[in-house]
């Protein structure tokens, strides 16, 4: 079968690990805003105002680590309009996030046709690109698909385990974990619930939207309209199949991207010519869906995921 | 900070903070135009002359409203009901497909029957649409959120599909377009001469037979209980995800029908780009009318007119169109905060 | 114990308003080292809104706040604890997804601090629960806890501070009587450790108990200060409530037919809430039934089985002499069924409901106030109107949103929902729980009317003093299992503590009435 003979392939799971990256960075940010008890649908709009940050950054002349700060930079941004919104406030976070992915998502396509007017095709920048770590990048299979990739690919795994580690091992994690089980609890302890609610979101978009910048500085090299493409939406679920915990997020990630790498393959087959593209493209947000069927009775959701905390309300 | 409810609003309360908004946006809007290098002080002038300043401008206007009232509508039952349906896209393009599956001549029906069928199947097929997600959140407690929007990407998918398979229209020199509607299944204009069809009276008939249903009927009633607080309806009785359902359907029905009178009234045939977002703009016309379905076509008229406008205004003074949708996100976010302002107030602790 | 001079706390002069309500008028108190200090009040008379301004959870409109001579900066709850000021409060602070030592270390380091030092944590809390006595796991979940134990972790995480001033808002609310003897000898240990004690509550016999001084609050204002030792219960309620405020006198009983009877009814647990253990109850004509127990013993599933909410898992519920088939809240309504439930604000009420809304709420199906799916708003109004006359709810009009009512009214309105209904069978969940001694006896005196008037009542009740006043009969439910059937005066307090507490179960645990 074909299709088993792809799966063997290094350039498959490369292709797999590549594409889970930019899920990985924003689904690493959605989880840690809903750890602290925020759901932000601003995460496809951040995503594409970091893509266009990081890359604009770059084109302009700056460095690309300085690109990814950029973005993240941009992304936090619009990560301290939604928290301001949603946790002093206590405005709908539903709302509150549509209106932050809108937001972001035409200032993004106004800012791109201001500042390339009358361009047809977008210009290119020099994108990063994989770097083969010495002896373990000569592991056969292993080798070429995890460790022939671009820095920000490494980054955003390193970032799994660093997260994890905040969130379970520091008095960070523990307040942020608080705050989105009982506010209140935080609160007694003389922690600010908002700072940390905030801090979570802000640092939480800065994520996403380096997901983003990824895109465009890594996966592809310049910026399309319409290139994030729902992944956003993705992330959120992904956070549910992963159960609000970075590893298997991590794990939900990579088996996603795996299965979009496997449909773009088979789509190239025999098997293919006979099914319209249409069906492969559709599977990613199936798989998708499905997902949050088989997860959606286990999972540990977060008590106060989407609750406002009003300070000393009985 | 800490907020604290207004028992009293004053009037003035109740007007301030969403004027506020209002100017906010309309500053902010004119900054932006200034950034691309236009006269601040004339956009607003320019969107106005657009969107309202002529006969032609705005029958333009009451056009772009009407599928506008349709999704406003469709969001702002499920929302009031706390059923976040985000998929109001999806369901349109189910309703505008079952239009050009039955408008194009494959039934041997009598012509005066075929609008009404088309009518009533294309609601059918969004109320289906969103019967899936619905399902999912009552039976498996999958969020809404999520599935609704993803069956935005799948459901245009599944139209691409078609429009490049079986319901390419040979005529169409290789575009990926149904073929066009039969003239019996064309919704007819309002006034002869006037480029106004009947969908949108039929928008607005939609709009008040929701609002008589939300305040006189025991669904409505049954809708906002749910929606308000699902634990004291469920222990009155309510059977809270039987109303979840129902709202589903009437959500999706009514998004269906911004795909049907965009065909069937305005293009007549299918084209994948025949929604720039009318779905995902129907949820700022549900919100800017706070729910209410009558506030629902007031705040159509809204958002048509800044778009209108704004395709105008960036013609005349060289400013890219998306300055329409920051404009309308701005107003949604600055708008939600305003209402809140409106019956809360800021104290410190 | 010693009573040193020295000053541990002192509020001075402190008022805060909301909006027009004024929650502490001028209120002065002080605790001196080594003292409990009992703060007595009617619910609504300020204790806790002081407390929290003593914890910097409001800022006070004027006033100080001292604590060893210290002025604590205002609206600042870190500023208190940093002062060693700990409270355990009504409402456990804990996060469930979070370990007990995990919950009792949570802000207690720099949030910057890269590691949690959890070796040297876990070795203090052992210390702290050895010292005093009390028991917990440091690496269990706190989900998973039960009530006693969550308080113990509340006590820890204020011990682990180092707190010098332990407040403990209505600590055994959620207490069977021997828990609170237990938690009684922990804050005696506390005392000789040199701690002072703030313990509110409104049981005037566990004031009695553990109190040195009594300060009593009413309307805000001190409305008197005594050493304990120099007063007695009475004198307390009287203070407490400004006047001889009597309760409702109880005719005998005169039972009739059953109405309704669970027989061996067995539901599911839900999550660490025990559901019914083969429950069998019957409630007649003319006779109150009250359940006594702590909070979390299954009382929930009793009320959602009685209530229509829960079809049981296993047994019958048979009403007018027919097992139910199909048992849903409309059925139990239809079927005579009226329901005042545990939370008016959660599942009685829906508060952005007017009145004439929320008056419906359980019947708007009826042919009395809808008919063929639309609404006869008219019908409906006039029953609203009808209520706010008859039951004396104080409101601006059937039009305002009822989360503008104060919660006796509100508990007004659902009582007159209930009795308007002329319900056979009616259920009581915690049906006076925070209202003031003037509500309390009315909805007890309106309880009983329809008592006298041939409904049967099932009341069920955390409060053992109010069970007692008002059942003809008392079942007491631990873990799920009910007791044998109690009348009225047969047993004692203590003894029906011995049950609540799960003693007695061992030998029998099915009881047919």
């Amino acid at each position: 079968m074909e299709i088993i003979e792809i799966l063997f392939t290094a350039s498959f799971w490369a292709a797999a690990i590549r594409i889970a990256s930019p899920l990985i960075f924003a689904t690493l940010g959605e989880l840690i805003c809903e750890r602290a008890g925020v759901l932000n649908l601003g995460i496809e709009g951040i995503m594409v105002a970091g893509a266009f940050a990081g890359w604009m950054a770059v084109y302009s002349g700056t460095g690309l680590w300085t690109g990814v700060c950029v973005a993240m930079l941009v992304g936090m941004l619009f990560g301290l309009l939604h928290s301001t919104l949603t946790v002093p406030f206590g405005l709908s976070q539903h709302v509150v996030g549509l209106g932050v992915t809108l937001l972001a998502t035409s200032s993004t396509y106004y800012a791109y046709r201001l500042a390339l007017p009358e361009v047809t095709s977008p210009p290119k920048i020099e994108a990063f690109q994989p770097y083969e770590i010495p002896i373990l990048s000569d592991i056969p299979l292993l080798g070429p698909a995890l460790f022939s990739q671009t820095p920000l690919t490494y980054l955003a795994f390193i970032l799994v385990g660093g997260v994890g580690v905040v969130l379970y091992r520091t008095p960070l994690g523990l307040a942020v974990r608080a705050a989105g089980e009982n506010p209140a609890a935080v609160a007694a302890q003389g922690l600010s619930v908002t700072a940390i609610r905030m801090g979570a979101v802000v640092v939480g978009s800065g994520l996403m939207a380096v997901g983003g910048a990824f895109l465009t500085m890594s996966a592809f090299d310049s910026f399309f309209f319409e290139m994030v493409n729902g992944r956003g939406w993705i992330c959120i679920a992904l956070v549910v199949f992963g159960s609000w915990r970075p590893g298997k997020a991590l794990l939900g990630a990579v088996l996603f991207a795996a299965f979009d790498a496997l449909q773009i393959r088979v789509q190239q087959t025999s098997l293919g010519t006979h099914i319209p593209y249409q069906i492969f493209l559709m599977m990613p947000y199936f798989l998708s869906i499905f997902a949050l069927i088989l997860m959606s009775r286990r999972a540990e959701v977060p008590a106060a995921l989407m609750v406002p905390f009003n300070k000393g309300e009985r | 900070m800490r907020l604290e409810p207004i028992k009293n609003p004053t009037l003035a309360r109740k007007l301030v903070p969403p004027a506020i908004a209002l100017i906010s946006t309309i500053v902010i809007a004119s900054l932006l135009a200034m950034v691309a290098g236009a006269n601040p002080f004339s956009i607003i002038g320019l969107i106005l002359k657009g969107s309202f300043g002529s006969q032609f401008a705005i029958l333009e206007t009451l056009n772009r409203a009407t599928p506008l009232i349709f999704t406003g509508l469709a969001v702002a039952v499920a929302f009031r009901a706390k059923f976040w349906n985000i998929g109001a896209e999806a369901q349109l393009y189910a309703g505008a497909l079952m239009t050009v599956l039955l408008g194009t001549g494959v039934l041997p029906w009598p012509s005066f029957a075929i609008l009404p069928l088309i009518i009533v199947v294309s609601i059918l097929a969004g109320a289906i649409v969103l019967l899936v997600p619905a399902l999912l959140k009552t039976r498996f407690g999958v969020d809404e959120v999520v599935t609704t929007l993803l069956f935005n990407f799948i459901f245009l998918l599944f139209v691409s599909m078609l429009l490049e398979g079986v319901l390419k229209d040979p005529m169409g020199m290789g575009w990926p377009k149904s073929a066009r509607l039969i003239p019996e299944a064309r919704l007819p204009r309002i006034v002869d001469g006037l480029r106004l069809h009947w969908g949108f009276g039929l928008a607005i008939f939609s709009a008040v037979c929701i609002w008589i249903i939300q305040t006189r009927s025991t669904l409505g009633y049954e809708m906002r209980a749910v929606g308000l607080n699902k634990d004291a309806a469920a222990f009155a009785g309510i059977p809270v995800n039987v109303v979840i359902v129902k709202t589903a359907l009437l959500s999706g029905g009514l998004a269906a029908l911004a795909g049907f009178s965009e065909v069937a009234g305005l293009k007549g045939s299918l084209t994948l780009d025949l929604s720039p977002g009318f779905g995902y703009t129907g949820i700022i016309v549900a919100m800017l009318a706070l729910l209410n379905p009558l506030g629902v076509i007031v705040a159509a008229l809204f958002v048509a007119g800044v778009f209108v406008g704004a395709d105008s205004m960036s013609r005349a003074a060289d400013v890219p169109t998306y300055l329409a949708d920051i404009m309308l996100a701005t107003a949604l976010l600055l708008m939600v905060l305003a209402i809140m302002l409106t019956r809360f107030r800021v104290v410190r602790d | 114990m010693s009573k040193d001079a020295v000053e541990a706390l002192s509020l001075s002069a402190i008022t805060k308003r909301f909006g027009e309500l004024t929650a502490n008028d001028a209120v002065s108190l002080s605790v001196r080292v080594g003292e409990v200090v009992a703060l007595l009040g009617e619910n609504g008379a300020g204790k806790t809104t002081l407390m929290n301004i003593l914890f910097g959870q409001y800022t006070a409109d004027s006033g100080t706040v001292r604590v060893f001579g210290d002025t604590l900066p205002p609206g600042n709850s870190r500023a208190a604890l940093d002062a060693g000021v700990g409270m355990v409060h009504q409402h456990f602070t804990l996060a469930d997804n979070l370990t007990v030592q995990e919950n009792i270390t949570l802000g207690v380091h720099s949030l910057m601090k890269p590691s949690l030092g959890r070796a040297a944590a876990k070795a203090r809390i052992a210390a702290l629960s050895k010292k005093f006595h009390l028991a917990v796991a440091p690496d269990a979940r706190v989900g998973t806890l039960s009530v006693g134990e969550r308080q113990r972790v509340e006590i820890l995480k204020a011990l682990y501070r180092d707190v010098r001033i332990l407040i403990l808002d209505e600590p055994t609310a959620v207490l069977t009587p021997q828990e609170t003897d237990d938690l009684f000898a922990t804050l005696r240990l506390a005392i000789e450790e040199g701690l002072s004690i703030i313990f509110i509550s409104h049981k005037l016999h566990e004031v009695m108990a553990i109190s040195d001084r009594v300060v009593v609050l009413r309307h805000g204002k001190v409305a008197g200060g005594v050493d304990t030792k120099d007063t007695d219960k009475n004198a307390l309620a009287a203070m407490m409530m400004g006047t001889d405020a009597t309760a409702p006198e109880v005719s005998p009983a005169k039972p009739g037919a059953p109405l309704l009877a669970l027989h061996n009814v067995t539901t599911v647990d839900v999550g660490s809430v025990p559901g019914l253990k083969s429950v069998s109850l019957t409630l007649k004509a003319g006779q109150v039934v009250g359940l006594a127990g702590v909070s979390g013993n299954g009382q929930a599933a009793m009320a959602d089985v009685v209530g229509g909410l829960l079809y049981p898992k296993d047994g019958q519920v048979v009403m007018g002499g027919e097992t139910v088939q199909s048992w849903t809240p409309r059925i139990a309504v239809q079927s005579g069924i009226a329901r005042i439930p545990e939370d008016r604000h959660k599942t009685g009420t829906i508060a952005d409901f007017d009145l004439v809304e929320n008056a419906i709420l359980e019947r708007y199906k009826s042919p009395e106030f809808s008919n063929g799916g639309w609404l006869n708003w008219r019908k409906s109004r006039a029953f609203a109107d009808g209520i706010i006359d008859k039951y004396d709810v104080r409101c601006p009009g059937s039009d305002t949103p009822i989360r503008l009512l104060s919660g006796g009214n509100m508990q007004k309105l659902i009582l007159g929902r209930v009795i308007e209904a002329n319900p056979q069978i009616i259920l009581a969940n915690q049906p006076v729980r925070g209202l003031d001694i003037g509500a309390v006896n009315y909805v007890h005196s309106q309880l009983l009317a329809a008592r006298d008037r041939g409904a049967a009542v099932l009341l069920i009740s955390e409060d053992l003093d109010e069970v007692m006043a008002l059942s003809d009969v008392i079942y007491v439910i631990s873990d799920g299992r009910l007791s044998p059937e109690f009348k009225r005066g047969e047993m004692t307090p203590a003894q029906l503590g011995l049950w609540m507490a799960g003693q007695g179960f061992e030998t029998d645990s099915v009881h047919a009435s």
